[in-house]
């Protein structure tokens, strides 16, 4: 019996562990530093993470599908030098849909590649980073981007803009979290592509094609880096080439925080959103008790190693792992 | 059956084929387009490109047995940084000032014995908790730069030890210090891989791990010595490097991860596990090298490179689905 309920209280532990562990660190932070918790601190790492955020809800689709993106970091690079750059020549009424538009481009050709080919999303996404770097290069030239104009235009609300007291980045973050979430739970497509992602061959055989659905995966995880792209440019009005390098890794930390699989099949947008809030307040609490801006991505390391670890004991019912 | 040798023959000789295509188109288009006087195919250029291929080409040599094993590794370019800072920082501390020039091994030890200690925790987690060793080395990847920064801030690790770069500079029948370094490593591993019962499990398990364990393989104990001989590889292609330039950023070996695997897929190991060779992944950094040198030598820059790295390794990927694809057809008839 007791053996029973120490199982049962172990496997609880397990499922909620992301969220027990979150809320320690909450607990902590703030009995560490009283101002963790005020508004004005909690809409500031909001703001900081909606870049982060929008792009990890938008991968949270192509993980469920069964696929990874590497590709995000330097896609959104090249949404945001290509944005700015735009807004110059033709003006950002222009820009932005035509920076849309070339950016899931993009997407739609990795959704090719991994969807109607079936080659290897790891592999594909990888090649996809070095050649939309080189890409990104190339339009610049390697030169930085900057407005001219950083007074007479409206461009900068994305990022700078606030709207009834809340900044638009985070406006913008839960619109798109709510619409992706509607869409992935409430939807005939979303069931899709958990069908795919969970059994790609068993939901072909099921009428469902795996390829189309994986390729508009693709495509929503490329619009969700455009508007990404955009949030950045409007919120320095100036950009450096290689502005979103390592931000595909933190953005896949973030949805595995979340708990979504890697195999495919399972997370939720919800879940995503919670993963990336764990990210961006471990980041603020840390440096609010005083640590170096470094220590983050060792804990980030630690939580996410227990994190997975935890979610597959639960599921396996044993804590350590049975390979011999 | 004669079609599938013939396609096996193909895919396996493909990267050398490439190789010579490499060396011939670059070497036609540097008389047109190139600046410099020199011919491409210059023996002391070769030779330089067989140097500079090293760093690269020894962690390459290391992933590919992971990924024969089914495994990846994320975090050899933290790794490669982490054992930097060791070999150049060990240098200085007080407890070795009294060893004079013997500063020098014990500096080494201690950067191989950090890559292989990175190495052992990446393959103990695998081991121990059943994750994935892809979610495990992203981890480790943020993780271990985490402490490479902690270690010195943003300021570079410098220790410029004249005899060290004497030693790297030094060339023995011709080749460089690390070329031999490079050549010494891939005999050894494909060795291990080919003559050995640790490379032939490695084999197995990579292929079919359920049946490997029902064949009374250890799964664990192969995975983990895997890791840390990574560990161990990335470590020395650091201590090879740096003896020579004397000096680490904390943001040195980012995207070597890229380079490492590119040069794997381009020698045609599987990301799947279980096949895969050690010779053709050292033709992958080859093909490599060549590449970036060659696109250099008639003119293009670092974007270019990039962009054309990034089309190769996803055209190799569709070739490569196209040819096996034509193998099993084939073979059903």
């Amino acid at each position: 019996m007791v053996e029973m309920s120490k199982e049962k209280i172990g496997r609880i532990i397990a499922r909620q562990g992301i969220i027990i562990a979150f809320a320690m660190f909450i607990i902590g932070f703030t009995l560490a530093n009283g101002k963790f918790l005020s508004i004005e601190n909690v809409l500031s790492v909001m703001r900081s993470s909606a870049i982060l955020g929008v792009m990890a809800l938008g991968v949270t689709f192509v993980v469920v599908s069964g696929n990874l993106d590497l590709s995000v970091g330097s896609m959104m690079s090249f949404s945001t030098i290509v944005v700015l750059d735009l807004h110059d020549k033709v003006g950002p009424a222009l820009a932005i849909p035509l920076m849309f538009a070339m950016t899931i481009a993009l997407g739609a050709l990795i959704g090719l590649l991994v969807g109607y080919l079936k080659l290897n999303s790891l592999i594909v996404t990888l090649g996809m980073l070095s050649a939309i770097h080189g890409l990104t290069l190339t339009y610049s030239g390697g030169k930085n981007m900057d407005i001219a104009d950083k007074e007479g235009t409206w461009f900068n609300i994305f990022g700078q803009g606030t709207a009834m007291g809340i900044p638009v980045p985070i406006v913008i973050f839960l619109l798109v979290a709510t619409f992706l979430g509607l869409l992935l739970a409430k939807t005939p497509f979303g069931r899709k592509v958990y069908a795919v992602g969970g059994n790609g061959t068993a939901a072909t055989f099921s009428g469902i094609p795996r390829a189309r659905n994986v390729f508009y995966c693709y495509v929503i995880s490329a619009a969700c880096v455009a508007i990404a792209g955009l949030i950045q440019a409007s919120r320095s009005m100036g950009s450096q080439n290689t502005v979103g390098q390592g931000l595909e890794l933190e953005v896949l930390a973030a949805v595995i925080l979340g708990g979504a699989s890697l195999l495919g099949g399972s997370g939720t947008i919800f879940k995503t959103l919670i993963g990336v809030l764990i990210l961006g307040f471990i980041q603020n609490g840390l440096l609010l008790v005083g640590l170096q801006f470094y220590v983050q991505f060792v804990v980030t390391w630690v939580i996410i190693i227990f994190a997975v670890w935890l979610d597959i004991a639960a599921k396996r019912g044993k804590f350590w792992s049975t390979i011999a | 059956m004669n079609a599938k040798k013939l396609s096996k023959y193909f895919s396996k000789g493909a990267i050398w084929g490439f190789i010579v295509l490499e060396m011939i188109f670059f070497s036609i288009a540097g008389e047109f387009l190139s600046t410099s006087e020199k011919a491409f195919m210059d023996v002391d250029n070769m030779l330089l490109l067989l140097k500079q291929s090293a760093p690269i080409g020894i962690i390459a040599i290391g992933m590919t047995i992971i990924m024969i094993n089914g495994n990846i590794d994320l975090s050899v370019g933290a790794i490669f940084a982490m054992s930097g800072i060791i070999l150049l920082d060990s240098m200085t501390w007080l407890i070795f000032v009294g060893l004079g020039e013997w500063v020098i091994p014990v500096s080494w030890l201690l950067a191989l014995l950090t890559g292989t200690a990175l190495g052992f925790i990446n393959g103990l987690i695998v081991w121990k908790t059943g994750v994935d060793a892809f979610i495990v080395t992203l981890g480790a990847m943020l993780g271990f730069r985490g402490l490479v920064f902690m270690y010195n801030g943003e300021n570079p690790t410098s220790h410029l030890n004249w005899t060290l770069v004497d030693f790297a500079e030094l060339e023995f029948l011709g080749l460089h210090t690390a070329t031999w370094f490079l050549l010494v490593v891939t005999v050894i591993i494909w060795f291990v891989m080919t003559r050995t019962v640790h490379g032939r499990n490695a084999y197995a398990i990579g292929d079919n791990k359920e049946a490997a364990v029902n064949a009374g393989i250890r799964v664990g104990p192969h995975m983990l010595i895997n890791f840390m001989i990574i560990g161990f590889l990335a470590a020395l292609s650091a201590v090879v490097f740096y003896s020579e330039s004397g000096s680490v950023n904390p943001n040195d070996g980012q995207l070597y991860e890229l380079w490492v695997i590119t040069a794997v897929v381009l020698g045609g190991t599987k990301l799947t596990g279980g096949a895969g060779s050690i010779i053709s992944t050292f033709g992958g950094v080859i093909a490599i090298q060549l590449l970036r040198k060659g696109l250099g030598h008639i003119g293009a820059d670092t974007s270019t490179v990039n962009l054309v790295i990034g089309i190769i390794l996803i055209a190799v990927l569709i070739l490569d689905r196209q040819l096996n694809a034509k193998g099993k057809e084939e073979l059903k008839i």
